[in-house]
């Protein structure tokens, strides 16, 4: 079924009204999309990917993409999220999505690097406002989540521990005071 | 039936049951050491020990059926994805609480020896006079200068590091070479001791991790990855250290899946024949036989091994005659504290992650001080330069975001607080019959609290936290008290007390039960009072002591 006999179909079942835009999605699309797991679909990694690449981008060193953070984010959500939080963090890309729809009129993988940096910008202010007042109760904010998973996902997987930062499996030794200079990597 | 004969019984094989191995079997002694769960074989089953960060699926985190399998566990920070084999499974091992405690346990050869903290203090003789100077619970039956040369003798073999620091309320010992401060700890020590001018210090932490070799055991090679079990032998464990010694006098013999159910009590006698073991695996019931047995199951499964034991003599157990059994339940509590920035040190850092901290002795209530609570606190700490998980204020995303925290944030520094918790009749755990465990046993129910002289204390451990942080010269401090459930500190103590009368302690200065003088219990049961330092080096030597006078005994005929 493509998606003009979909749309038409689903037309003709409800007496000839579309009524929206979200029950086609519902109907049509979802059988098709690829699952990564029971949570997300492969096209929603591949946009955590996009994020994450965007929240830690390649410089001289590798970025979040090449740690595979988008497949680290679905892993993490669906084992070690509670429901109401896996809930929030699912919705939250359908609003990020509608944050690039609102601002550029286009899908946030369609958008450019500047585009996608000054829109995760702005999700990044209004979560840290957002968190700074909200009581320890109440759900944290979608991007926050995805920022967190990102650095975890980063910096903990083995190109992050090794190629960003300095990773010893065995130091032999501790040193207590060693010179640094700006620029030398942490060690992980 | 002959092959269940020993000279001795060792029931657990954590840092309690490897020494009283150790010390047995060298003096000769044909020994079992029984344990309840499966064996951790040194190294080859240290299975996470040399994965990288990246080889944890959740990089060390926990998932939602860990929190739902781990009830008690995921109350705290023990709940997590590297070193989950080693801790107890709740589900065949329940208890029950009628006021909360947290029982973080380890069923396995080697017990918690494996996950410890490893920091490792002498009680001091102000510890040891306490309970008697204050008129609290019960006098200790022995003094510092009792324990002294067995505190020497244990830290020889385990190999703890330390400086010699010259301080009456933290004795100094028969210690390696101390690990070293960083260049901030170093500031913030010198800064402590021009303000307070002695009457407070901060010193390296002592801790049991080789600073140079020892037997065949290779230093620590700061790793920092010790609670997944240390390839290279570099901290203390039973594995590491006591088990292989033992092993070396061809006298052990070790049983995994072992519970011991009960002490085999002969009232004619007044003395244990042996133990009554139940096979974790076959469901198999055996009895083990043997002229001396070593209660070391750690401090509240010792204390429920009694309660089962000769009760058809003592209705509530072996040891229940002096009312005492079960009661005066300890821990240390903490999760208070303080914490800033430190400026002026953005051109130093540091190689190597360091398994040890600072440590800042007790001053409270001792010389001159007097406050409107009994006892004290001590804090450990560290100073260290933020990493990547650190905020940013004035970055959001993007690339200088990202290689700023692939350099290291500004140094901060914190302290923790652990303190005292006196002995209350109060605090107790008793045999929950409603309630039983895989293998059909009762389990413990736990009825206990922190009360007011601790919570007094409580400010105090967070305001002077604040008070030494801000004379260290530290930055936007912050304080904190997260609360606290008895249990969190991983320091049970008591339920089976050390005295001087048999009607109000169960055990004697030797760590014998009164009512049977073959049977010792040489673990944290036997605490008296807690002090406010990490208790298990005191187990350790109070555990040699009791074996050469188990054998001094033995010899004597009197046993």
């Amino acid at each position: 079924m493509n998606r003009r006999e979909a749309l038409s179909t689903v037309a003709w079942l409800l007496g000839g009204t579309i009524i929206s835009a979200d029950l086609f999605t519902n109907l049509a699309c979802r059988p098709k999309a690829e699952k990564y797991n029971d949570l997300f679909t492969q096209e929603q990694i591949s946009l955590l990917d996009e994020v994450a690449e965007t929240i830690l981008p390649a410089t001289n060193t590798p970025g979040a993409k090449d740690a595979k953070v988008g497949e680290f984010m679905g892993l993490m959500v669906r084992d070690c999220y509670k429901p109401e939080d896996q809930k929030i963090f699912i919705n939250g890309i359908g609003r990020l999505e509608k944050e690039a729809e609102k601002k550029f009129k286009k899908k946030f993988s369609e958008c450019n690097a500047a585009q996608r940096t000054e829109l995760l910008t702005e999700l990044d202010k209004e979560q840290k406002a957002y968190s700074k007042d909200k009581s320890q109760e109440a759900p944290n904010h979608y991007f926050k989540m995805i920022k967190e998973l990102t650095l975890l996902g980063f910096f903990t997987s083995e190109v992050g521990a090794t190629k960003a930062l300095r990773y010893v499996s065995v130091p032999g030794r501790y040193d207590g005071c060693i010179p640094y200079k700006k620029g030398d990597r942490a060690f992980s | 039936m002959s092959s269940n004969i020993y000279d001795a019984i060792v029931i657990g094989s954590g840092i309690s049951g490897g020494w009283a191995a150790k010390e047995l079997t060298e003096k000769g002694l044909k020994t079992i050491m029984l344990e309840r769960g499966h064996n951790i074989e040194h190294v080859k089953d240290y299975v996470n020990a040399n994965r990288g960060p990246w080889e944890f699926p959740h990089r060390g985190g926990r998932t939602q059926e860990m929190i739902a399998n781990y009830p008690v566990l995921q109350r705290d920070y023990p709940l997590n994805e590297t070193n989950l084999s080693y801790w107890t499974n709740e589900k065949e091992s329940p208890y029950t609480e009628t006021k909360r405690f947290d029982w973080y346990r380890g069923y396995h050869v080697g017990g918690r020896s494996l996950m410890w903290g490893r920091q490792s203090y002498r009680h001091s003789e102000y510890d040891f006079e306490a309970n008697a100077k204050e008129g609290i619970a019960v006098d200790w039956p022995i003094r510092y200068k009792d324990v002294a040369p067995w505190y020497s003798y244990v830290e020889r073999f385990a190999g703890i590091n330390g400086n010699q620091d010259g301080l009456p309320q933290l004795p100094d010992g028969d210690f390696l070479p101390a690990m070293e401060m960083n260049c901030v700890e170093k500031d913030v020590a010198a800064r402590i001791k021009a303000h307070y001018k002695g009457s407070r210090h901060m010193i390296m932490g002592r801790s049991a991790n080789l600073t140079v070799p020892l037997q065949n055991r290779t230093n620590c090679q700061y790793r920092n990855k010790c609670w997944l079990g240390c390839p290279f032998g570099g901290y203390f464990s039973t594995q590491s250290s006591t088990l292989p010694a033992a092993v070396k006098t061809g006298n052990l013999t070790l049983r995994p899946y072992s519970i011991v159910t009960r002490i085999l009590y002969d009232k004619d006698t007044k003395k244990a024949r042996g133990v009554e073991v139940l096979d974790a695996e076959t469901n198999q019931t055996y009895e083990y036989l043997a002229k001396v047995v070593f209660i070391c199951a750690s401090t509240l499964n010792s204390t429920w091994i009694l309660m089962n034991s000769a009760i058809e003599v003592w209705p509530d157990g072996l040891g229940s005659s002096s009312g005492e059994l079960g009661h005066n339940l300890m821990d240390h509590h903490f999760r208070v504290g303080a914490a800033g920035i430190v400026e002026g040190y953005e051109d130093k850092y540091y190689y190597g992650r360091r398994p040890n901290g600072i440590y800042i002795p007790r001053f409270r209530n001792l010389f001159n001080d007097k406050r409107d609570y009994l006892r004290g606190f001590g804090y450990q700490g560290a100073a260290s330069r933020q990493n990547w998980g650190r905020e940013v204020a004035e970055l959001n995303i993007g690339s200088e975001f990202k290689d700023t925290l692939c350099e290291p944030g500004p140094w901060r520094m914190g302290i923790l607080a652990f303190g005292e918790i006196l002995p209350y009749h109060e605090n107790k755990i008793s045999l929950d019959k409603n309630t039983k465990d895989k293998w059909g046993l009762p389990v413990l129910n736990f009825d206990c609290e922190i009360r007011e002289n601790e919570q007094k204390m409580r400010k105090d451990m967070m305001d002077d936290a604040q008070e030494i942080l801000e004379v260290a010269g530290l930055k936007e401090i912050a304080t904190y008290d997260n609360g606290y459930a008895m249990g969190q500190g991983i320091h049970e103590m008591g339920t089976a007390r050390m005295g001087r009368d048999p009607k109000t302690s169960v055990l004697n200065e030797w760590n014998q039960v009164w009512d049977a003088k073959n049977v010792y219990i040489t673990d944290g049961a036997c605490m008296t009072s807690g002090s406010c330092v990490n208790p298990s080096l005191t187990y350790m030597a109070l555990t040699a002591r009791a074996v050469n006078h188990a054998v001094g005994e033995l010899k004597k005929m009197n046993l």
